[in-house]
């Protein structure tokens, strides 16, 4: 059996100690909640609520009790019903970047608003990628009313591409249409509960405070068994502490916080311990996903997801270049090989640029090959017919190679990992032949050949249809008379 | 199905006991042996050609498919001789004086026998004379050489030099390659063609014959 290799930033000491003073924070200077009802029920609980502040603060009870019921783990399931994901143990998956504002055109190689056509081609890329075992809702088609840009990317998502998506909704009514679409595909509400879809990505807002929006989506998943990823975002320096432990403990006190509110809304509701924390770059006034201190909040809070007991996720394999160039290549290949050795379930990233703004289907081709090689090392390395080594050594002697050997094509494919086209392995010669191709190149290439060998989705074409007719109501409810072709 | 789609098969599958057995059995058929080797043998090495370009297979499923091959052609080669039906070409392949570095010539050779050349391999160190006289004794119509040092380079512009002395250009013509060579470098010499690896050379030798 392989050793895993896995990485570590804290010990069990310091993991303790933070937990112990994130749960001071939520005792003693509790949370802004500005949500009327769920503050009801966390009195309910014997929760401190003060409804004119909006102000909650927990005791220790509430916090073990929703501890207590959080599932250590949960499966993915892709539209057609098979197990994609199993967010357990040191299983990593990837997943794109989600939610920018702008796409990296690969033809003009300009950064410009999404379409609905940008949308289509890239759920149909996202289909190719292997690595990469989900898609995201990774951009907003900017042709669609604002109030259905979230659901509307869902609904294109489900209907181009297999794969689970990992999503969120803009408003409290967008989760009405974003649960209906996955009903839709699963038929009944425990068909969904027990074959999950989706992700819904859950944001407080640091410090220590959840919206109105937040929350209740929060509260509206559990009811409905969708698994929610919590995206605690502390800045250090600027809207955390600038040590690296002071914005652990505020990351754990507000992840905690929706932990408390889904649990306590359904126990067992499935959750991913996750966050998108960042260093606050005080030269320029930005939050660098790339930077190597960022990296390491989300190591050390995945460690402390983990020591709870709970299945975790990052914003990391993410990039702050506004081009495929070499920073996006460094700073993304640094984020995953870390966030795999950490053993992060659910990696989110791949395709994103400029502080999480764009996405970039040349990077997600790049970023797929980087998933490929991280999941490789993960396998780690494992004895297979290697002892006793002697008659190995004889027959490399006699033939005076091994390329033929039985042992060598018995072991190749699992041992080596044979990365696509987009990674240059051909020497100079081969290289300049075949006509000195730069990343970007190859890229397009890939991009290229990836749609053209797009095959349709198998969901059932009444599923399609269903899911057309629902996204035009709702389009209809806010003046749409017509989604984009 | 058919004997030489079968013989096809096996040869992409890299089975040289089924080709061996084929083969035997479309000669016992009395199929001409030019149409076993084209059809059947050189058929399955085209295909695995295209899959190894495409990055389907690597190369020991071309190593293996070669050795298949060789196993047929070993079978057929005697009616091929008696019948007077040239063998594809012969190549003298060989790493030059002063380089005793094989890799890349034996990958070149094991190459090019399986796309079914005659391959002579005089080994390593091997002078210019021994080149241009193997390949004069033999009737080969290609010299293949390759260096890995810097230092040992020159050698190759000797056996070229020595050609063109002997009027011998045009007649023998010269590949080179390995891992110190450039595309400039031959052209600098004089060589016929550079060839930057096995099947390189397999692809350069097929489009001039």
């Amino acid at each position: 059996m392989a050793t895993r290799p896995v990485t570590h930033f804290l010990d069990n000491n310091l993991i303790e100690k933070i937990i112990s003073e994130a749960r001071d924070l939520l005792c003693k200077l509790g949370i802004t909640l500005h949500n009327k009802d769920i503050l009801d029920v966390l009195s309910g609980h014997g929760a401190t609520v003060d409804q004119d502040k909006f102000h909650v603060l927990f005791t220790n009870d509430i916090i073990d009790k929703a501890l207590g019921s959080t599932p250590s783990s949960f499966k993915l399931f892709d539209v057609l019903g098979n197990e994609t994901h199993d967010f357990s143990g040191y299983n990593s998956y990837f997943t794109p970047g989600t939610a920018a504002i702008n796409i990296l055109d690969n033809e003009t190689n300009e950064i410009r608003k999404p379409d609905t056509a940008d949308f289509i081609n890239y759920s149909k890329l996202m289909s190719g990628l292997k690595y990469i075992a989900s898609t995201s809702t990774a951009f907003i088609p900017a042709d669609v009313t604002e109030k259905i840009s979230d659901s509307y990317r869902l609904y294109l998502s489900l209907l181009y591409c297999e794969k689970p998506v990992v999503t969120g909704a803009f408003t409290i009514e967008g989760f009405g249409i974003m649960k209906d679409l996955q009903l839709a595909v699963r038929g009944t509400k425990e068909a969904l509960e027990a074959k999950p879809l989706t992700i819904f990505s859950c944001c407080p807002t640091s410090p220590l405070k959840f919206s109105d929006v937040t929350s209740q989506n929060v509260v509206d998943c559990a009811r409905f068994g969708i698994p929610v990823e919590f995206i605690s975002m502390p800045l250090s320096g600027f809207m955390a502490p600038v040590t690296l432990v002071g914005s652990l403990i505020q990351h754990t006190a507000e992840t905690i916080s929706g932990i408390i509110i889904s649990q306590l809304t359904n126990p067992g509701t499935p959750i991913l311990y996750g966050g998108s924390p960042a260093i606050f770059d005080m030269r320029y006034e930005t939050t660098p996903m790339g930077a190597i201190e960022t990296m390491m909040i989300d190591c050390a809070y995945n460690e402390i997801g983990k020591f709870l007991g709970f299945p975790t996720q990052a914003y990391i394999s993410l990039s702050d270049a506004k081009r495929l160039d070499a920073q996006a290549g460094l700073e993304s290949s640094m984020g995953a090989t870390l966030a795999v050795l950490a053993g992060i379930n659910n990696i989110s990233g791949p395709g994103m640029l400029d502080f999480e703004s764009c996405q970039s289907l040349q990077k997600l081709v790049l970023d797929n090959e980087i998933c490929g090689m991280t999941q490789r090392m993960a396998r780690g390395i494992e004895p297979k017919e290697d002892f006793p080594s002697i008659p190995l050594f004889q027959e490399l002697l006699k033939e005076k190679h091994l390329l033929i050997s039985k042992h060598t094509r018995k072991y190749i494919r699992e041992e080596h990992h044979f990365s696509g086209k987009i990674i240059n392995r051909a020497n100079l010669s081969r290289w300049e032949e075949e006509g000195s191709l730069s990343l970007t190149d190859r890229a397009n290439q890939e991009i290229e050949r990836l749609l053209n060998d797009y095959q349709p989705s198998r969901l059932p074409e009444d599923i399609k249809k269903e899911l057309t007719l629902r996204m035009e109501d709702e389009a209809r409810l806010y003046g749409m008379d017509k989604l984009p072709e | 199905m058919d004997i030489l789609q079968q013989i096809s098969d096996q040869i992409v599958l890299g089975d040289d006991e089924k080709v061996n057995e084929l083969t035997t059995t479309a000669m016992e058929q009395k199929i001409p042996v030019k149409q076993i080797l084209d059809e059947g043998l050189l058929n399955g090495m085209n295909i695995i050609g295209k899959q190894f370009k495409e990055h389907e297979i690597f190369l020991p499923e071309v190593l293996m498919a070669a050795k298949a091959m060789n196993t047929g052609m070993e079978l057929i080669k005697p009616s091929l001789l008696s019948d007077n039906i040239p063998m594809k070409a012969k190549v003298v392949i060989g790493t030059v004086r002063g380089d005793l570095h094989d890799i890349g010539k034996n990958l070149v050779g094991v190459m090019l026998k399986g796309a079914g050349f005659e391959i002579i391999d005089l080994g390593t160190d091997v002078t210019p004379e021994n080149f241009i006289e193997t390949a004069k004794a033999e009737g080969a119509q290609f010299i293949g050489m390759s260096a890995l040092l810097t230092t040992t380079m020159p050698v190759m512009k000797e056996v070229i030099d020595q050609i063109r002395k002997e009027n011998l250009e045009g007649k023998i013509i010269t590949l080179v390659g390995g891992a110190a060579v450039s595309k400039s470098y031959a052209e600098e010499i004089g060589a016929t063609a550079y060839c930057y690896d096995g099947s390189n050379a397999v692809e350069y030798l097929n489009s001039i014959i």
